[in-house]
């Protein structure tokens, strides 16, 4: 009884840190577990009691976030980053290794309740990796001596705290800067500009720039700027999208890390451009590490005038801005999943139009922006739009951050004006033997050293920033396969076409992958793929199977290599059937399994 | 006095009022466009895909997708049907669907609208996923098996019934239709036969219990005119076959 008033106080005073806001939902979520390790059905009942919302409502929040957990979780929570670029450093070696020095199977909890290893998706530290995360905390440069003093660690019950320091390390690793990067700013500028220049001028110099979503979508953001700004309504909302889950890509981290007073500057110019006085930063879970300081450096941005009522003096200026953490959904990273989330929902995208600009946050008009796209408008807003087009392309102005990994001497982020040729990039990371590069991440193209030419801009190559790099030594389908692993994981289920789709794919692939498919597959795959391409009610599954479509183009001969010489092979798969009946006789003898010349001769009259 | 504003829908003219969408102007018209998440009584939830239509050459949803002056709509080409056969298959390998054991054959939409868009098998290689049936109610059953998620039974329930007794969990290929009660089970629900959440399944997930095979097989719904003719099973009185209560 004592034990659950409890339960009940501490849920209240979380929830009454959270101001009792059913927005605040999945924050909440975040801290009562952090609290009770998982969430026991009776918190979550609490919660939705002192939120005044239905538990049905909070169990749905519950179980959509892959880090929240409703099943008990080992008091240490340790999940390896399972990137193709980290498996390419190791990582499943390492996986075992750390499993079997725990006396653990992997995706389990020990049974002393200790400890729960498992895998997620990219944690954003390709070019530190192998990565992992433990209690949502950011681990880099894995290796066995320092799984070995993990194991101490946690054996010995040791606090997180008294972990040492190096363990969790985040380096930048910023290789090649430009303007972005490069230029000295001076905190305030931008908001120095705004006022004695004016919102309209401001624009203006946003459509000179002719800077577009660094996402990677790129849709012209003086445009979306000029939308939200005319849109009728009061209350407005800026959110900066620093949900960076497109495996491979790392440079929104490095931004946030290194320079988010620029990003927040420019989250403040946008709020004062469009006449909105909150602002949100959805920041991904897996930069759990980062929350500190950035909200010292919010206090700090309050405390020196440049946030919070009367910015530089002006009492008619005020913005503020919050930090959401997300729980591990790729999903949120599409923008209008990412405003249900914010919203204390689970992560579904919606139906479009309408759109953010004129129904976003609340229904309110929302200006989202990706992390880099804000840096630059800020710098847009002190230097000018002509400053700003002056490097780049015809339709694609200024400069790119590029998240390099994989099969490079010198992985990390690198600042390019738009146009820059794939194989200058591969010169300057120390790629010597590249044979092809997932551009943009699993949901972006996979291309091959025939087209080390294309240049990185919107009229060519479009990319959100992720660039992997698979050398000589690779097997692609390893890749790809990894790939479809993660859209299975990541997709929100929503709509038929991913939901069922991406689990076919991931079948389809494994078949090939694992020699036991033919050309009827590889046609299968192309025919699956033109209709989750087209079919899908959001850009994931859209754009999940880019690398079995390209990898088919581009690397037939690593499927082909693979294929069975029949014309068509059974999914159903014998010897895999008899398991059960080989688990229940106990027979593990060479007898007990069928070989294909097995197969041919059962199959005889 | 202006012309009512219309588009064309396959070679059609079909006109619309301000708001409407593709879907519900063509219904209005009288021109069938297959749809299982669709039910005209609620808000489009755009998730089946099965609507799916071309709309000025680009793919888009019919159920969600506002209808403008002078859109150029097709429908019934066959880069759509296949399209629709890959969704409806995926239907069909998703959950167990076991067509002669169903006591909903011959008046079950996905059924119908399998059979409208050319499915003849399944195609893809079966899930067989393990789900449960529910027969704790003492007048329903809910057969989990026979589920695809259109929500209808969620939305019903919610906004007409006013007892928020279903809810979609999870995630992704573990999403699922669940019961909102601590058991899960429908017999510890104020569930009523007379819900809107009895009347609207698309498939045999709903059953109601004492009412098996009324109807004989071969005389049931689609079983002599397809889907486009006789319309949605949620749409129709219970006299003529359908779910719907008079």
């Amino acid at each position: 009884m004592a034990e659950s008033s409890t339960l009940a106080q501490t849920i209240r005073e979380i929830v009454q840190r959270h101001g009792g806001m059913s927005t605040r939902l999945l924050q909440i979520l975040r801290e009562v577990q952090d609290h009770f390790t998982w969430l026991p059905p009776e918190t979550l009942d609490q919660v939705a009691e002192a939120l005044g919302v239905s538990p049905d409502k909070v169990r749905n929040v519950a179980e959509f976030y892959s880090f929240l957990y409703t099943e008990p979780r080992g008091f240490y929570d340790i999940l390896f980053s399972d990137n193709i670029t980290d498996r390419m450093l190791g990582s499943r070696e390492l996986l075992h290794y750390l499993c079997e020095r725990l006396d653990m199977e992997i995706n389990t909890t020990r049974a002393d309740g200790l400890v729960s290893v498992g895998t997620t998706s990219c944690t954003g530290m390709c070019d530190q990796g192998p990565a992992a995360l433990v209690n949502g905390y950011a681990l880099t440069r894995l290796d066995k001596p320092r799984l070995d003093r993990i194991v101490d660690l946690v054996n010995s019950r040791t606090p997180l705290t008294e972990w040492p320091r190096e363990f969790f390390e985040v380096t930048s690793n910023i290789r090649r800067a430009d303007i972005l990067l490069g230029r000295h700013f001076a905190d305030g500028a931008a908001l120095r500009a705004v006022l004695k220049r004016g919102p309209e001028a401001i624009l203006e110099e946003m459509v000179k720039s002719g800077l577009r979503g660094q996402g990677g979508a790129g849709f012209k953001s003086a445009a979306k700027w000029i939308s939200c700004r005319g849109a009728p309504g009061d209350v407005k909302y800026v959110v900066c999208n620093a949900d960076e889950g497109e495996p491979g890509t790392f440079k929104d981290r490095v931004l946030m890390q290194d320079f988010a007073d620029l990003v927040f500057e420019g989250m403040t110019l946008c709020g004062r451009v469009i006449g909105a006085r909150q602002g949100f930063v959805y920041l991904r879970g897996e930069y759990r590490y980062l929350l500190e300081a950035l909200k010292a450096t919010l206090l700090r941005r309050r405390e020196v005038g440049l946030l919070g009522e009367a910015i530089l003096g002006d009492p008619g200026f005020q913005f503020d801005i919050d930090i959401h953490m997300g729980a591990g959904a790729y999903v949120c990273g599409e923008e209008s999943a990412l405003i249900e989330s914010l919203e204390g929902k689970h992560g579904v995208p919606r139906i479009r139009p309408p759109f953010p600009t004129t129904h976003g946050y609340l229904n309110k008009p929302t200006v989202v922006n990706n992390v880099e796209t804000f840096a630059a408008a800020a710098k847009i807003a002190v230097e000018g739009g002509a400053w700003f087009a002056s490097r780049g392309t015809a339709e694609s102005k200024g400069t790119k951050l590029l998240s390099l990994s994989g099969d490079c001497e010198r992985p990390g982020i690198y600042e390019y004006p738009f146009g820059v040729t794939v194989r200058r990039v591969l010169e300057d990371c120390g790629a010597r033997d590249a044979q092809g590069i997932q551009m943009a991440g699993p949901a972006g193209h996979m291309i091959s050293a025939r087209q080390f030419d294309r240049r990185i801009c919107f009229e060519d190559l479009a990319t959100g920033g992720s660039f992997m790099v698979f050398d000589q030594s690779r097997d692609i389908l390893d890749g790809i396969r990894n790939f479809t692993h993660f859209f299975v994981h990541e997709s929100c289920g929503f709509c038929t076409p991913c939901r069922v789709g991406t689990s076919l794919m991931r079948d389809l692939v494994t078949k090939v992958h694992t020699g036991h498919g033919t050309r009827a597959d590889l046609e299968e795959m192309r025919k699956l793929g033109r209709i989750m391409q087209v079919a899908c009610h959001c850009g994931l599954g859209q754009t999940a199977p880019n690398p079995v479509l390209d990898s088919l183009d581009q690397f037939p001969e690593s499927w082909e290599r693979r294929l069975r010489s029949t014309a068509y092979e059974p999914a159903f798969d014998l010897n895999a059937a008899l398991e059960e009946a080989r688990r229940l006789t106990g027979r593990d003898d060479p007898g007990a399994y069928l070989s294909g010349q097995d197969l041919l001769i059962g199959a005889m009259p | 006095m202006s012309e009512q504003p219309s588009f064309t829908l396959d070679g059609r003219r079909i006109p619309f009022r301000d708001g409407q969408t593709v879907m519900a102007a063509a219904l209005a018209a009288g021109v069938y466009i297959p749809h299982l998440c669709f039910n005209p009584e609620f808000a489009p939830h755009g998730s089946c895909r099965v609507c799916l239509v071309k709309v000025n050459g680009r793919v888009q949803a019919a159920c969600t997708t506002p209808a403008a002056a002078g859109q150029l709509v097709q429908s019934e080409i066959e880069e759509l049907r296949e399209i629709r056969r890959g969704i409806l298959q995926m239907l069909f390998v998703e959950g167990n669907h076991v067509c002669p054991a169903c006591e909903k054959s011959g008046a079950c939409q996905l059924q119908a609208v399998a059979y409208y868009v050319g499915m003849l098998a399944p195609h893809y290689t079966h899930f067989y996923p393990r789900r449960s049936v529910d027969a704790s109610h003492p007048e329903a059953v809910i057969d989990f098996n026979r589920c695809i998620l259109c929500e209808l039974c969620v939305r019903a329930s919610r906004e007409v019934d006013g007892k928020n007794i279903f809810a979609v969990r999870g995630r992704g290929i573990n999403a699922r239709l669940v019961v909102n009660t601590p058991s899960g089970k429908l017999g510890a629900t104020d569930f009523s036969v007379g819900d809107k959440a009895a009347q609207v399944c698309p498939t045999g997930a709903i059953l109601l219990k004492h009412h098996g095979y009324e109807i004989p097989i071969g005389q049931r719904l689609y079983d002599r005119k397809p889907i486009n003719v006789v319309g949605d099973v949620a749409q129709l009185s219970e006299s003529r076959g359908g779910r719907r209560h008079d």
